[in-house]
């Protein structure tokens, strides 16, 4: 019993301490930047480069004097990505005073986060949730990103293909899963609607041995392009085996497959694929230096996502700064009205929220590099 | 009905049943030999793969011609699927033979899992691509377009490896001591056969079988990463035990039957449902014929 005594004597001075701790933390006045994301677990690549790039852009504006005369503060959150655990986490960022928050990065978590956010007049940007609903919805008019989504990619195939292909008859392949089957059945209605028929419309296994039976239906069904919702791996083998068996219909793929490892491993195949990937930006000044910052600080190249996440840090940080407070109205006007210079380029944001002049390009696979196709 | 279309499904069911093949006639082999479901087959089958990245690689650096960076590849994997082969054997299940089955296939499982782990960490995690060894044929040119020339090639391939592995059992020594040691290990021991020696050969045989399928299936699909042996893995098994696992024409029979049905399903009715159609159909099968089409029917000792 004794020891009993002691112990929660021990624990409750433990806990005054940081009880006072984090009182002393409330009293020093500044701007609190909640961020949000996967940083731990399986896609933690997705949410950490995004905690860095808050990071950089927080340590440099203190360096500059903070904004509006205060020092920025960062309130770090994990969502694990998980829709059940987001809700926590944003009522959490909430309850600490989070002025404004960078997140979340996946879709679902996002989604389930945004309610809170809105009942405490939050402004939430993302980086990386790519689900159309977000914005389009105009659920939550306190959400913005910096990240196209993914009906924009789906229209720029339909551009694309309608106007430079010349399609008529189209094929829509995907893998079945969350991103791949989302994309094809964007591009099934964006499709259908701009006049083009969808002859064939199916799911494939992915790490299947062999895909000679589907591949043998597209031909039967004499697409003018086959259109692929998935990433990269199962994109090789298909492209791969409809050239093995002198097929020559186009394909075309979403961000999922431009990526090296497609054009690395498909080889020759890979040649006069088409791919929308996001705009290239790696000549913007703004991008070089945050990458070099990024470089100096942590020493290895910045992650997924992260030239969309120090953009939106900066957009956020400048709306604090422009409206002079941080009062929701004020800052949403911001947001919505002034341009801001960022690593993406010079962005504000459209009704729905989504940022302008950002977005996607088609890219052709040529002489073994994706070369952007103006 | 669109016969060509027919023809090219056909084609396709039996490329694919081949490769299956390929990897189902090592499953079933070690099954017939110790009543082993050796799960670790299929990362038998991805080391074949990895090491005829690694050597056509070095070799084609070097400048040797393709026939001969074929041949030198193939070698090599099969050595080296061979070693691993009776390597695991020696580790993961002689000391288990006499303890219950139940024990040895969590021991199987345990290797896969085990070696899988080792090809992600030692090599990489990424897709590899694995370059075509089997060239393009000029003759055949004009069938390309049904079946390519490595396809024709892994067919037959299968059949021959199926011939050679039947003529192996059924008519040479180590055959006969095989089939002896499958019926009574006890007793063949007794004869004078050396079981662990039988044992190991049939590791050492079906290992590298699943090396000569795991280069040409690669270099059929063109990319390679350590998890493509489970997947192969555990369709070659359901192939097995569909054409009656333990009977080496079943394996070929299992496979062709699975690749059929995953292809005229994909080409009549929806590739969305291609794996539940293959396992109604294993299931279908199982409900009249449980020890699989050409499989004995065991009788229980009780």
């Amino acid at each position: 019993m004794k020891k009993m005594g002691k112990l929660f004597a021990v624990l409750s001075t433990l806990l005054f301490t940081s009880v006072a701790l984090t009182g002393s933390c409330f009293a020093a006045d500044t701007i609190k930047l909640g961020v949000a994301g996967a940083h731990s677990g399986d896609l933690a690549s997705y949410g950490l480069p995004t905690v860095k790039a808050a990071e950089l852009v927080v340590k440099k504006i203190n360096a500059n004097g903070g904004v509006l005369g205060k020092q920025v503060e960062l309130l770090v959150e994990d969502d694990v990505c998980k829709p059940e655990v987001a809700g926590n986490t944003a009522t959490k960022l909430v309850s600490d005073g989070a002025d404004v928050v960078l997140g979340h990065i996946c879709s679902g978590a996002t989604k389930a986060g945004m309610g809170f956010y809105k009942d405490a007049k939050i402004v939430a940007m993302s980086p990386s949730a790519t689900t159309p609903d977000l914005t389009l919805s105009g659920e939550y008019p306190n959400f913005f990103r910096t990240i196209a989504h993914d009906a924009v990619q789906a229209k720029l195939q339909v551009k694309f293909a309608t106007e430079v292909l010349k399609v008529k008859t189209i094929a829509v392949l995907h893998d079945k899963g969350d991103y791949g089957k989302g994309q094809a059945l964007l591009a099934q209605e964006y499709f259908t609607a701009a006049g083009v028929k969808v002859a064939l419309f199916e799911g494939v296994t992915p790490g299947a041995v062999d895909y000679s039976a589907i591949v043998t239906k597209v031909r039967r069904a004499k697409p003018d392009l086959v259109v692929w919702g998935g990433y990269h791996p199962e994109a090789s083998k298909i492209v791969s085996l409809m050239r093995k068996k002198r097929m020559k219909t186009a394909f075309i793929g979403g961000d999922g497959v431009k990526d090296d490892t497609f054009i690395k491993v498909a080889g020759k195949y890979a040649e006069g694929v088409y791919a929308t990937g996001p705009m290239d930006i790696s000549k913007n000044p703004l991008a070089i230096q945050a990458k070099k910052e990024h470089q100096d600080a942590y020493g290895t190249d910045p992650g997924a996502f992260f030239d969309a996440a120090y953009s939106a840090a900066l957009a956020l940080l400048n709306a604090i700064d422009k409206a002079g407070s941080t009062d929701y109205d004020a800052i949403v006007k911001v947001l919505h009205t002034e341009y801001v210079d960022t690593p993406l380029g010079k962005i504000r944001f459209d009704e729905n929220g989504d940022a302008t002049g950002i977005g996607f390009s088609v890219y052709k696979v040529e002489n073994g590099a994706f070369v952007e196709q103006k | 009905m669109d016969f060509d279309y027919f023809t090219q499904l056909f084609f396709g069911g039996l490329t694919r049943g081949s490769i299956y093949a390929l990897i189902a006639l090592g499953y079933t082999m070690v099954y017939g030999i110790i009543q082993l479901i050796n799960f670790a087959h299929g990362e038998i089958y991805m080391i074949g793969a990895f090491t005829g990245l690694i050597v056509s690689s070095v070799l084609t650096m070097m400048g040797m011609p393709t026939l001969g960076v074929i041949f030198m590849a193939a070698m090599a994997a099969v050595i080296y699927s061979s070693a691993y082969g009776y390597t695991m054997e020696k580790i993961a299940y002689k000391p288990l033979r006499n303890a219950p089955r139940l024990s040895a296939l969590i021991s199987a499982i345990g290797m896969s899992l085990f070696l899988q782990n080792y090809v992600l960490l030692a090599q990489t995690s990424d897709f590899l691509p694995f370059p075509s060894l089997i060239p393009d044929f000029e003759f055949w040119e004009p069938y390309a377009h049904v079946i390519t020339s490595p396809e024709l090639v892994i067919l037959i391939t299968t059949f021959v490896v199926m011939v050679l592995l039947t003529v192996l059992i059924k008519f040479t020594k180590i055959g006969k001591a095989m089939r002896a040691t499958s019926q009574d290990q006890v007793m063949a021991a007794l004869l004078g056969i050396n079981v662990d020696r039988i044992i190991s050969i049939t590791f050492v045989v079906g290992s590298a079988t699943a090396a000569i399928g795991g280069i040409l299936i690669a270099s059929h699909i063109g990319q390679i990463n350590f998890y493509m042996g489970f997947i192969a893995g555990i369709k070659a098994f359901v192939a097995a035990v569909l054409g009656g696992i333990g009977s080496i024409p079943g394996a070929v029979l299992g496979s062709f039957i699975l690749g059929w049905t995953e292809s005229f399903f994909t080409g009549y009715i929806s590739s969305d449902y291609e794996d539940v159609f293959a396992f109604i159909i294993l299931v279908v099968i199982l409900i009249f014929r449980p020890s699989g089409l050409l499989g004995k029917s065991e009788t229980q000792k009780v």
